[in-house]
């Protein structure tokens, strides 16, 4: 143990000794721990944010599909859903995309049954009259209006239909109202002339979780033009996109590993006279290669974790305290009222080990006969050069 | 399924581990054609160099090789949330069997590099090593088998289907069901434990006598009651130590306690069984070497060590795998 301990401390100086050398391979080292560590940490926060807000998703959504596309449901399949054992309730909803080309962003409308009860995160109130809306922060921010001025809609025939704000949603709720507009839903039916025995889809809420699976199927048994979709099956779909993104962006990746691997070989293979002459000394000091060895083993280990620290604390920061800014446009979405939130800090163990064995092991790896090539330095050799 | 990211890691290091098996096995098949230690030309000195150079690559192979074995447990138990119906490793294992045979061939390639490495560092403190012909016979043995290795999990992962129902610990290891795993389930859990304990306490009899005693044939006899005391070992967390550990009667999966929920307290476990088996196993497995005079006395020496971490590896893995049944407030028998 002792006797590690001083090897260990013959390394640190010796590292301390070729200064810029050691320095110049942990800043790329790091850097490339960096990027990757940025994209799996980005990915982790994503897909833990995502599957935090699903939670309160609806059990079941039913849709209906013609010709191989989604189309719109008739109210009557809510009767028919409704009376199978273990439904607790079916609702119609009433929504939809608006693309206002002026501010050229995507906004989602949704109708609201005539009783409603009052929400906490709403400044203001749900609209209950025809003319009335509330809506989304993202909106206000676009748009300008506030609470109590205007909302100008174009509808479906081109027609300009004028909106009152009741209601704005505080920003707390940015992630699943941002970009939402609040109508009753006989206006939103006028709106985008939707004839009232169609809803876009239907919410079917279970009384017992392990159901959920019988009844997609018995829905899917009985009314044969539908497609349910559950709330496990959302959030698979979203664990493997995010695995696909994030395999993606590291698959990218690797090509900045290599050539650091490159960079790690040629730094590792090029020693200079005096570090063979260090080596020289040592042995005829009378270290043997195994100490010689060990002294690499050490010397690899020092660069590898410090570099490691250094980069995932450079990941951190730039994820979590910058929002990510060189990774968002390609992981996130992609529309233009997307909303800014934080990310919360989520990092495991596992992000942690997976990057450690994807950056350590191809270093190491590509120092071992370098190394072995230093300890096996002739001593007589070296002093004769 | 390739592009999850832990899955890149583990097939990234499999080759690299890979790579440098078969570099070690070709400096090591030139060892073998051209060793001979009575000469002093400059070959000779030239392998004996690099005999340095395949110790470290392997050394270096077997760190990266139980990491990954770690990794690999780690991975299959992060995706099982791709699959309907997987609630952890065992789920995800299921989804494509050749899962199972990846386990166990990491399994065996953990035990083959550790005997190893360790048999390697013995021979190096000798002056004329003589382990060097069976040591490279063995390295070149092992390197198809790491490949076999990166070869499986591929196909393991290529193959995981994420919309494949898979079945889950709950149905394998219940006693309702058919095969190995349910008959470890289903076994009554007196007889198992008597099982259980007559062997542990046999190994562990021994174990003490061979510290104390030189008694040649008492070292093959740890070897088998170790190994023995390995898959009793396993059959017993699967029938009843899992169920003290969940503290649930019905919970036979021993996969789940690898998991955040229940502290991880399944890594400990196992290494612990790892230990007590390797370090049980390797003094039988030395003392046919005792014929060569110059690796007797290294042995000799290297042996207590050996007993005192088999016995530190299985009083750790008793401590943990046992501690709810003596004091949890959980009780199997009595009922």
């Amino acid at each position: 143990m002792r006797r590690q301990l001083k090897i260990l401390e013959y390394t640190l100086s010796s590292l301390l000794r070729r200064k810029y050398k050691s320095f110049s391979l942990i800043a790329v080292y790091a850097f490339t721990i960096a990027v990757l560590g940025s994209v799996l940490f980005l990915t982790q926060s994503l897909k833990s944010e995502a599957t935090g807000s699903l939670v309160s998703a609806p059990e079941i959504v039913v849709q209906r599909v013609s010709a191989g596309r989604h189309d719109l449901v008739p109210i009557g399949y809510a009767e028919v859903i409704s009376k199978f054992p273990g439904v607790k309730s079916v609702t119609p909803r009433v929504w939809g995309y608006y693309y206002d080309s002026l501010v050229k962003a995507n906004l989602t409308l949704i109708g609201i049954g005539e009783y409603q009860e009052q929400l906490e995160l709403l400044d203001g109130r749900l609209p209950i009259k025809p003319d009335e809306c509330a809506i989304g922060m993202g909106i206000v921010n676009v748009f300008g209006p506030g609470k109590g001025d205007a909302l100008v809609l174009e509808n479906s025939a081109s027609t300009s239909k004028t909106f009152k704000i009741t209601g704005v949603f505080r920003a707390a709720s940015n992630l699943l109202t941002n970009d939402l507009v609040v109508l009753p839903e006989a206006a939103l039916r006028q709106f985008f002339a939707m004839d009232s025995t169609l809803a876009t889809d239907l919410v079917v809420e279970v009384y017992n979780q392990r159901e959920i699976k019988t009844l997609a199927k018995k829905i899917k048994y009985h009314l044969s033009d539908t497609r349910p979709i559950t709330r496990d099956e959302i959030l698979h779909t979203y664990e493997t996109l995010f695995n696909w993104r994030s395999g993606m962006m590291l698959a990218v990746a690797v090509a900045a590993l290599i050539a650091f691997c490159i960079l790690a070989w040629d730094k590792a293979t090029g020693i200079t006279a005096e570090e063979k002459r260090e080596i020289g000394v040592l042995k005829a000091l009378g270290w043997e290669t195994a100490d010689v060895l060990t002294i690499k083993f050490w010397e690899g280990l020092v660069i590898s974790l410090t570099s490691f620290l250094l980069g995932v604390i450079a990941a951190w920061i730039h994820v979590f305290v910058f929002s990510a800014p060189a990774l968002t446009p390609l992981l996130k979405g992609w529309s233009v009222l997307f909303p800014a939130f934080q990310l919360s800090p989520v990092v495991d163990f596992y992000q942690l080990f997976v990057l450690a064995f994807l950056t350590i092991g191809p270093y190491l790896a590509c120092t071992l006969i370098p190394a072995w090539k230093t300890a096996t330095t002739d001593p007589e050799q070296v002093m004769r050069d | 399924m390739i592009l999850h990211p832990g899955i890149l890691a583990l097939l990234c290091g499999s080759t690299i581990i890979l790579i440098v098996m078969l570099i070690a096995s070709w400096h090591g098949l030139k060892i073998l054609l051209y060793w001979d230690l009575s000469s002093s030309s400059e070959q000779q000195l030239l392998l004996e160099r690099k005999t340095w150079l395949i110790s470290t690559l392997l050394n270096y192979a077997l760190v990266g090789q139980m990491l990954s074995a770690l990794l690999f447990v780690f991975t299959a138990d992060d995706i099982h949330r791709l699959f309907v119906g997987a609630m952890c490793a065992t789920g995800a294992l299921n989804a494509n069997l050749v899962g199972w045979l990846v386990l166990l061939i990491k399994g065996a390639l953990l035990f083959i590099a550790s005997f190893w490495v360790v048999l390697n560092r013995l021979d190096q403190r000798t002056e004329d090593a003589p382990l060097t012909r069976p040591k490279y016979l063995v390295l070149l043995a092992m390197t198809p088998v790491v490949g076999l290795d990166l070869y499986l999990q591929w196909r393991y992962f290529s193959g995981l289907q994420p919309e494949v129902i898979t079945s889950c610990c709950g149905s394998l290891f219940s006693a309702e069901g058919e095969g190995v795993a349910a008959g470890l389930a289903g076994m009554p859990v007196k007889q198992s434990m008597q099982l259980f304990f007559g062997v542990v306490g046999g190994y562990l009899v021994i174990l003490l006598v061979c510290m104390r005693s030189q008694m040649a044939l008492l070292r093959p006899l740890l070897f088998t009651a170790s190994v023995l005391m390995f898959f009793v070992s396993l059959g017993a967390v699967v029938s009843f130590l899992s169920l003290y550990i969940y503290q649930m009667p019905s919970h036979h999966c021993p996969f789940d306690m690898l998991q955040a929920n229940y502290n991880y307290v399944g890594y400990p476990l196992y290494a612990g069984l790892f230990c007590a088996t390797l370090f049980g196993m390797l003094p039988g497995i030395a003392q046919p070497l005792n014929k060569y005079a110059s690796i007797c006395s290294e042995i000799e020496r290297a042996e207590k060590y050996w007993l005192r971490i088999a016995l530190a590896g299985m009083l750790l893995f008793l401590t943990i795998g046992c501690w709810q049944m003596f004091f949890g407030s959980f009780r199997l028998l009595g009922y």
